[in-house]
């Protein structure tokens, strides 16, 4: 029962969700939200590797997801659209279908690719230098493919929809649903292997001393290599999903912002813990559409209480004080995120019957 | 000679800590490493286990041979793995954050005898029945005590044939020194190769083999352990 009941959930859940989508059940709002629920959930537990486990800072986790994104839709456009740029498709557009997953792990590998070249710094170098190496790398990420007109420079890169659409013409199935949600439990279960792997006690040993782990024959150049690169490779499908969900991307949305989100999530879920990091990215989606709700309901109650004065409205801008606000209340009073560095299993040990995580 | 230190100069940026040490230890010995604060003990074992820089130095000429081969060009983990040389540094170095069991297990990284990794888990555990009383408590903890009785479980279950020891009676109360010097020994009688270094050179004179006066990176005196306990000069500078 123990090895099945996940998987079996899980399989619930993606056929209740595509059911629902297909039939119309939830409308594209809800649809979109779930998506970037995936999404950040990929975000989020793939930066917990390096930053939770690992206990480096890396906080330039969006050039990763740039670099998927742009090479996951530069591809699919080049082989499957007409693009202006690009030319006729160079395959049949019907193939684009079963050509997805090659080409999202295709950004993958070039953002783990990407991923190599941070994690050679961090070989001599940690803590708050590291910090500013991934800063730097996530402006350099951006400023070039701001500088490469080819694929649209600042003002972005499109044609992502018309790869979606021949996938429907294939099949009329809400797709990118379908590989959010499969890429989103490829990632977790990725992530879940690794780090309960005996390479995930190096990558913790890491962590808790580096001169220890090396004299117990910890390679830890080679662990931290593979960190980052599993890391970034996984931000790198996140942002080939995002690529196409939006059908449209340019490189501000890659900026130091989305950067922040990141690590937000993984704090608030807390370092070094896979379910923490899932919860979080979910309760961190929600509260960001759920303000889209609140605050005009808000605005009126302080109108009607005569609070503000008339010509004043609460703007979505307040989102960006709440937010910060509730994260400010958060490290005051739970310092140590939502799961600290436990598991759902170590918190609610009856869970244990249905999953067990080591 | 298991390991054999040639005319070792090692240098930390621009100082040089150790002007041309020559020191060999035999296959079961227990060797010790006497000198007063400065002088360039733990330097010498960091340079023998490789730790890397920053915290290690570089090795500038002279050689460090293991039965035979040259380990200057290998990497720490390297030493580990292939060589058999485990380090139980001073400070201890444990992982806080994990489990007594954790950290033993987190020493097996590289091995791949399960069987034989069984056998070490019961044999630490017999050497030190408070760290299997305590085996699922996190190490931070632990008692000093305890932590230190750690870290030298720990350099033993990465199945090495040599263990380096920095200052294993470190912050110990003289009744648990004791205890953890008779416990070495036993290990030596079960065939472990030990280098030792220790502040109280009284006790680790007592226990070793062989020892070495080290004065400023350079060794001043060699012999056996009971000749050196007797020599004027070392009962005047280390004995007090």
């Amino acid at each position: 029962m123990q090895r099945f009941s996940v998987p079996l959930l899980l399989a619930l859940l993606f056929g209740a969700l595509v059911a629902a989508s297909h039939t119309g059940a939830i409308d594209l709002y809800i649809q979109s939200v779930i998506m970037f629920i995936g999404i950040n959930i990929i975000l989020s537990s793939s930066l917990n590797i390096v930053n939770g486990y690992m206990g480096e800072f890396a906080c330039g986790h969006a050039a990763f997801m740039a670099i998927g994104a742009y090479v996951a839709s530069i591809l699919n456009v080049l082989l499957f659209t007409k693009d202006k740029y690009f030319g006729p498709p160079l395959l049949p557009p019907e193939l684009s279908l079963y050509f997805f997953p090659l080409v999202l792990l295709a950004g993958g590998a070039a953002a783990a690719l990407a991923g190599m070249l941070v994690a050679i710094p961090s070989f001599k170098t940690r803590g708050d230098y590291l910090a500013i190496i991934t800063i730097a790398a996530n402006f350099i990420v951006t400023s070039t493919i701001i500088n490469m007109n080819a694929i649209g420079g600042a003002r972005g890169f499109m044609g992502m929809k018309k790869i979606i659409f021949s996938m429907e013409d294939v099949l009329e199935l809400p797709w990118m649903l379908i590989w959010v949600i499969l890429g989103t439990v490829f990632s977790v279960w990725t992530i879940r292997r690794f780090v309960s792997s005996t390479y995930g006690k190096g990558i913790i040993a890491i962590h808790q001393d580096e001169i220890a782990a090396e004299i117990m024959g910890v390679n830890t150049n080679r662990m931290k290599l593979m960190a980052f690169m599993i890391s970034s490779g996984l931000a790198g499908i996140a942002g080939g999903l995002f690529a196409h969900i939006l059908g449209y991307i340019n490189p501000g949305s890659f900026g130091i912002l989305k950067s922040t989100e990141c690590l937000v999530m993984v704090y608030l879920g807390g370092m070094g813990s896979l379910s923490g990091s899932v919860i979080s990215a979910i309760l961190f989606t929600l509260l960001l559409e759920g303000l889209r709700f609140v605050i005009p309901w808000i605005n009126t109650g302080l109108h009607w209480l005569h609070l503000l004065p008339d010509a004043y409205e609460v703007s979505q801008v307040w989102k960006w004080v709440i937010i910060p606000l509730i994260l400010v209340l958060l490290m005051q009073f739970r310092p140590e995120g939502i799961m600290g560095n436990k598991e759902l299993s170590d918190i609610f040990p009856r869970l244990k019957r249905w999953y067990h995580f080591k | 000679m298991l390991l054999e230190i040639k005319d070792l100069v090692v240098r930390y940026g621009n100082i040089e800590a150790l002007h041309g040490i020559s020191f060999h230890v035999n296959e079961g010995e227990i060797v010790t490493l006497i000198g007063s604060n400065g002088a360039g003990k733990t330097t010498t074992l960091h340079a023998i286990t490789r730790v890397p820089p920053p915290e290690g130095p570089k090795i500038h000429t002279g050689d460090i041979r293991f039965q035979g081969r040259s380990i200057v060009g290998v990497e720490a983990h390297a030493i580990v793995q292939n060589c058999h040389i485990a380090l139980a540094p001073e400070g201890r170095h444990i992982f806080g954050n994990l489990t007594v069991e954790e950290n033993l297990t987190l020493a097996t990284f590289s091995r791949k005898d399960a069987d034989q990794v069984a056998r070490d888990y019961q044999r630490v555990y017999e050497l030190f029945p408070r760290l299997a009383e305590r085996r699922s408590q996190r190490s931070e903890s632990l008692s000093g005590g305890e932590q230190q009785m750690l870290a030298v479980g720990r350099a033993l279950m990465t199945g090495c044939k040599v263990i380096l020891l920095d200052e294993p009676s470190m912050g110990l109360a003289p009744l648990l020194m004791y205890d953890m010097f008779r416990t070495l020994k036993k290990l030596n009688e079960q065939g472990m190769t030990i280098l030792l270094i220790e502040q109280n050179a009284r006790l680790a004179l007592k226990f070793a083999h062989r020892a070495y006066v080290l004065d400023t990176g350079e060794i001043v005196m060699e012999g056996s352990a009971a000749a050196l306990t007797e020599n004027p000069e070392v009962q005047k500078a280390y004995l007090g």
